[in-house]
């Protein structure tokens, strides 16, 4: 196929060929075109198949606003489905397939549904298909879903990236046709510093796709020379490809530039890239879109808006058909026929539903006023229209204009309501408008070039003297006003035929008269109802047509019947350009511990926990199940000494002079009497009263602790602290760090644990247990003068230390550890053998601090200080909370110590029936222990302080099990804590 | 949104985490004899104005300033902006 629509003109590069295919015909056309222009020129009509009811389709329009020709491009993973051909800039070896149909493009099996459209009105979905109930999860929407639709995902992973940027600017300049261009001039002559964005990959707008003239000059070359002017300022900044989509609070917007997508590869550079603009001032210069007329069987391929046949004959130099046809309402669907006359192109006919004097001759066109178009013939392409004197006209093409509607979207997206302008019946941009916006050009109703040119250039100076910018000197240029006389006409009457207003979404005027008929008078509710507006475009073309027909249903105005609300996207966004560079990993990222890579070196199972990647256990030769990995783990810690990374705690450094009178205030225990070199356990609570966080807080000076909270809340607790600080009690002298990143943290658990950091640290500390005894902090020295913190704290239940030295220092010091340590056989456990040695300690931890339990459920409740205020104290005394029979922190024992427990079994006293009322708490932690060689559990019973040795039922409905425990101590290892004090 | 930070200018809220009404820099005196309501009160029960609202952000991502922002409701539009801290002084915060 050559390119045998192809005529003179255009702003196309003739002397080089590009070669695309589509559906795997090869096809040629030059640089400078779309898909849409190209496919145009090779004669191929036929490009798509319609959402619902599978009729053939073609190309429509000639920008963003297309609803009919959506293809796949390119192949592989690179697949990209539901892209409008009418934007796609053509690249050598594009290759683009076809949609939505079942077989080839030409008989697909789909197209069925079109003779069953009389049972696929509007809402079908609503009322058939209702019965049996059951088959419509199973049968009724796979297949709806399967038959309905659009493009294939390619189901492989986006090879290409995406990024994110951020840009500052006094005016944003949104569509770079006539208005937006002037604006830009006035703006960028003043030293403001401008962005100009348009969604086109060459700026001027309409002035690329009309013959007016702008200083004795073509318009497009006009835009030319302020495009060179513009480039020579520093201060402006010209982004084509680039849509504006959505306006947001305080000026600022979203931008999608497409920086790569019209060439064959990216190169590994961003395929697109979304922007944040921020902007003191904008101009919404968005431009019109046409609109349509509805009358029987518009759709087919070949009915295209008039404006957009004029731009592939005037920017493309393509002729959409032979023998065209033209259908106006207005003086501007002439300007198609004339465009075309001067062309070449044969007119069959103009039909205006106006009774006026011609608007032009065109030699050779039945001229029909006051007529209108009926129906067509021509199912892969149109043949003929059948005029309202009943009289039929051959054609190819049927170009429609139904007037312009201003692109008011990015006006509504902070809610403000368009209004509408009787006098070129339309809609234009209402009052309330995004702060800091003003509205220029055909946007604002300015339909002519020579008002949109002077607007564009006046608005945006005044907004230059708003921002104390000196304006510009007035624009000179010398353009015309061109008529621009409408006299609305929404649909034809006497069409028998469906009319289409949504061409994407399949909506007909008989669709909006029934959803009338049925009730739903709002025009949000016919839009949902009916789906119209509702496909990837938005409805563009459809919207203020459907509003004309429902105003006329309902006997209301236009204005009263009102526009749904605009909300972004203004087009489509991908979802790899929202994600930017946050895929994969990236999304979020790993935190590593200091002894990270050793762990990986000794093969550590990893688990993620928060954001960290923490050593689980480490298995070792010959063991078959992680059991045996933490039992040997547990074993051996207890009976010689054992080494686990803790620096994920959170840790905050807390100096001043009140530091101790303010723990006292956030934590529920005193802190204020705590000797220097001392270390306490302290619990917060949540204002409410509410267990919040737990962990040890070390007094280092006077005036100097640190803080440790669980690896989960560090973020919060040091936001809560600083709230505390700044919000509660302002006066304090007390400052703020987090440091869990600035040191590194193991603990070192078991009896040899004092024999392992006496080898280490440097010779001048006394560690014994009278110099260092259990709960002692100290800042010393170790491999011979390295700084280091150490606190001889347990978690275990083992004498135990941790030790902490700065970050950088802590790969070597786990090194260190593990070789000093192997006199003694030490053994380095992962978070399994951690939560298994504080479950045999009766620890509290993340199972049991649930935001649900209080002080006095963790068996707590004595340490919450009577002689101080703390946060959570007030509301901790509610009787709610401080019940008779309130859950108690208590140890589990399967009563057959074969039995294992399972966490999240409730208990059921015995003789009760396993039911709701009868709940009595739940397991919270369990694990096997072995030190004592069977399954231990913690857990929440009622008054379980007082019920030590009774025997419970643990119920496990969901796995229908139940077994008899016995109610102990949550101390199962050493109750009285002798091992930590030796 | 943008938030004119007092000490750094303006910032994108995406640096900030918002908490809500700044009545809760009014923590009632745990030793009030009717400490319980006004606690339950201060816990529990927020005005929800459409207009202006004084509400708590906190800049995480930046200095760690709790700020007390004035904004519209219907508009986001911010009116004020200031230092938490300063508020709380000002309120009679103190020991």
């Amino acid at each position: 196929m050559t390119q045998y629509n192809r005529i003179d003109g255009g702003l196309i590069d003739r002397s080089r060929v590009l070669n695309f295919s589509f559906n795997g015909k090869q096809m040629q056309a030059h640089p400078g075109d779309t898909l849409a222009s190209a496919l145009l020129a090779n004669g191929q009509k036929l490009v798509g198949r319609s959402f619902k009811y599978h009729r053939p389709r073609g190309i429509f329009s000639a920008g963003s606003e297309e609803p009919n020709a959506m293809v796949q491009l390119r192949s592989g993973a690179y697949l990209e489905p539901n892209t409008k051909a009418t934007v796609v800039e053509l690249f050598e070896g594009l290759s683009a397939t076809s949609q939505n149909h079942r077989g080839s493009l030409e008989f697909d099996l789909m197209a069925v549904n079109d003779f069953l459209a009389p049972f696929l009105s509007t809402g079908f979905y609503y009322k058939t298909f209702m019965w049996p109930k059951k088959f419509w999860e199973k049968l009724y929407e796979p297949i709806i879903r399967t038959s309905a639709g659009l493009g294939k995902l390619s189901l492989q992973e986006d090879p290409d990236c995406y990024d994110k940027g951020f840009l500052h600017c006094d005016l944003l300049v949104i569509g770079g046709g006539p208005a937006g261009i002037s604006a830009a001039l006035s703006a960028g002559r003043s030293g403001a510093q401008v962005i100009l964005a348009d969604e086109d990959f060459i700026i001027g707008g309409r002035l690329n796709s009309e013959v007016y003239e702008i200083d004795q000059m073509a318009g497009s070359d006009w835009v030319l020379t302020a495009k060179a002017e513009l480039e020579t300022m520093d201060n402006v900044r010209i982004l084509a490809r680039t849509t504006i989509y959505g306006a947001y609070d305080h000026g600022i917007f979203g931008a999608l530039e497409r920086c790569n997508d019209h060439l064959a590869s990216t190169n590994n550079k961003p395929r697109q890239i979304l922007w944040r603009i921020y902007s003191k001032r904008s101009i919404l210069t968005a431009g019109s879109t046409e609109r349509s007329i509805a009358f029987g069987n518009n759709d087919r391929p070949g009915v295209m808006l008039a404006g957009s046949v004029r731009t592939y004959v005037n920017r493309f130099g393509v002729a959409p058909g032979k023998q065209v046809a033209i259908f106006t309402n207005n003086d501007d669907g002439w300007r198609t026929a004339t465009d075309m006359a001067a062309k070449g192109v044969s007119i069959s006919a103009v039909i205006d539903s106006r009774e006026i004097d011609p608007r032009a001759k065109i030699s050779g066109a039945g001229l029909f006023l006051g007529a209108s178009v009926v129906d067509t013939t021509g199912r892969k392409g149109i043949k003929s229209i059948t005029l309202s004197n009943g009289q039929t006209i051959e054609c190819d093409c049927l170009a429609v204009s139904g007037g312009w509607n201003p692109n008011v979207h990015l006006s509504g997206h902070q809610r403000g309501r368009p209004e509408w302008r009787e006098d070129i019946a339309t809609f234009v941009p209402g009052k309330q408008l995004p702060v800091g916006m003003a509205c220029a050009g055909a946007a604002n109703g300015n339909l002519t070039l020579n008002s949109a040119l002077h607007d564009g250039y006046d608005i945006a100076g005044r907004q230059m003297h708003d921002l104390g910018f000196e304006v510009a000197k007035p624009l000179t240029v010398d353009a015309e006003d061109e008529s621009c006389e409408i006299t609305p006409f929404w649909h034809v009457k006497e069409s028998r035929k469906r009319a289409w207003l949504d061409l994407q979404n399949d909506v007909t005027v008989k669709d909006i008269k029934q959803s009338n008929l049925e009730g739903f008078r709002s025009v949000e509710h016919l839009k949902r109802y009916t789906t119209l507006g509702m496909a990837t475009d938005q409805g563009k073309t459809a919207n203020i047509l459907a509003l004309a027909i429902m105003a006329e249903c309902t006997g209301k105005t236009i204005p009263q019947t009102g526009t749904t609300i605009y909300r972004p996207p203004y087009t489509p966004v991908p979802m790899g350009a929202m994600a930017g560079r946050s895929r994969g990993k990236d999304f979020r990222p790993f935190r590593l511990t200091p002894s990270h890579q050793w762990a990986e070196q000794h093969g550590a199972v990893f688990v993620e926990t928060g954001n960290w990647l923490r050593a689980q256990w480490y298995p070792r030769r010959g063991e078959t199940t992680w059991r045996q990995s933490v039992d040997r783990e547990v074993e051996q810690t207890r009976k010689s000494v054992g080494i686990c990374d803790v620096t994920t705690l959170g840790k905050i450094d807390i100096q001043g002079r009140d530091a101790a009178e303010f723990l006292n205030k956030v934590y529920v225990n005193g802190f204020a009497k705590l000797a220097v070199g001392k270390t306490r356990y302290g619990l917060m609570l949540r204002e409410d009263g509410i267990a919040y966080d737990d962990g040890t807080t070390a007094r280092l000076g006077e005036h100097h602790f640190v803080m440790t909270t669980t690896t989960a809340n560090a973020v919060l607790v040091f936001r809560r602290l600083e709230f505390a600080r700044q919000c509660l009690w302002p006066d304090l002298d007390v400052h703020l760090i987090s440091i869990t990143d600035g040191w590194a943290q193991y603990a070192v658990a078991g009896p040899n644990s004092r024999g392992l950091i006496r080898k280490i640290a440097d010779k001048e500390y006394d560690l014994s247990n009278e110099a260092f005894p259990f709960m002692a902090c100290k800042e010393i020295s170790i491999c011979g003068g390295t700084l280091a913190r150490l606190f001889r704290i347990s978690f275990s239940g083992e004498l135990a230390y941790e030790i902490a030295v700065p970050t950088r220092f802590g790969g070597s010091l786990m090194e260190i550890l593990m070789e000093a340590g192997k006199e003694f056989d030490v053994v380095a456990y992962g978070t399994e053998a951690l939560g298994v040695m504080r479950i045999e300690k009766g620890h509290a931890a993340g199972n049991e601090l649930i935001g649900q339990t209080t002080a006095l459920n963790l068996g707590l409740d004595r340490m919450v200080s009577s002689k101080k205020d703390c946060i959570g104290k007030v509301l901790s005394q509610r009787d709610a909370l401080n019940e008779e029979d309130a859950n108690r922190l208590v140890g589990f024992r399967p009563v057959d110590r074969s039995h294992q427990l399972v966490a999240g079994a409730h208990f059921i006293s015995k003789g009760n029936q396993p039911v709701m009322l009868n709940d009595e708490g739940w397991m919270t932690s369990v694990c096997f222990s072995p030190t004592l060689g069977h399954s231990i559990g913690l857990g929440f019973i009622k008054r379980g302080d007082q019920r030590k040795g009774e025997i419970v039922r643990a119920v496990n409905p969901i796995q229908n099990s139940e077994i008899e425990v016995e109610i102990v101590s949550p101390h199962f290892v050493d109750p009285e804590g002798e091992r930590l004090r030796v | 949104m943008i938030i004119e930070h007092p000490l750094l200018g303006p910032r994108d809220m995406a640096e900030f985490v918002y908490l809500g009404d700044a009545a809760l820099i009014n923590r009632p005196d745990w030793q009030d004899p009717d400490a319980a309501n006004k606690y339950y009160e201060y816990q529990y029960l927020r005005d929800n104005p459409a207009g202006l609202h004084r509400e708590l952000w906190y800049h995480e991502q930046g200095d760690r300033s709790w700020l007390v922002v004035t904004r519209d409701t219907l508009t986001h539009e911010i009116t004020n902006v200031e230092l938490a801290r300063d508020v709380a002084v000002e309120e009679g915060r103190s020991r």
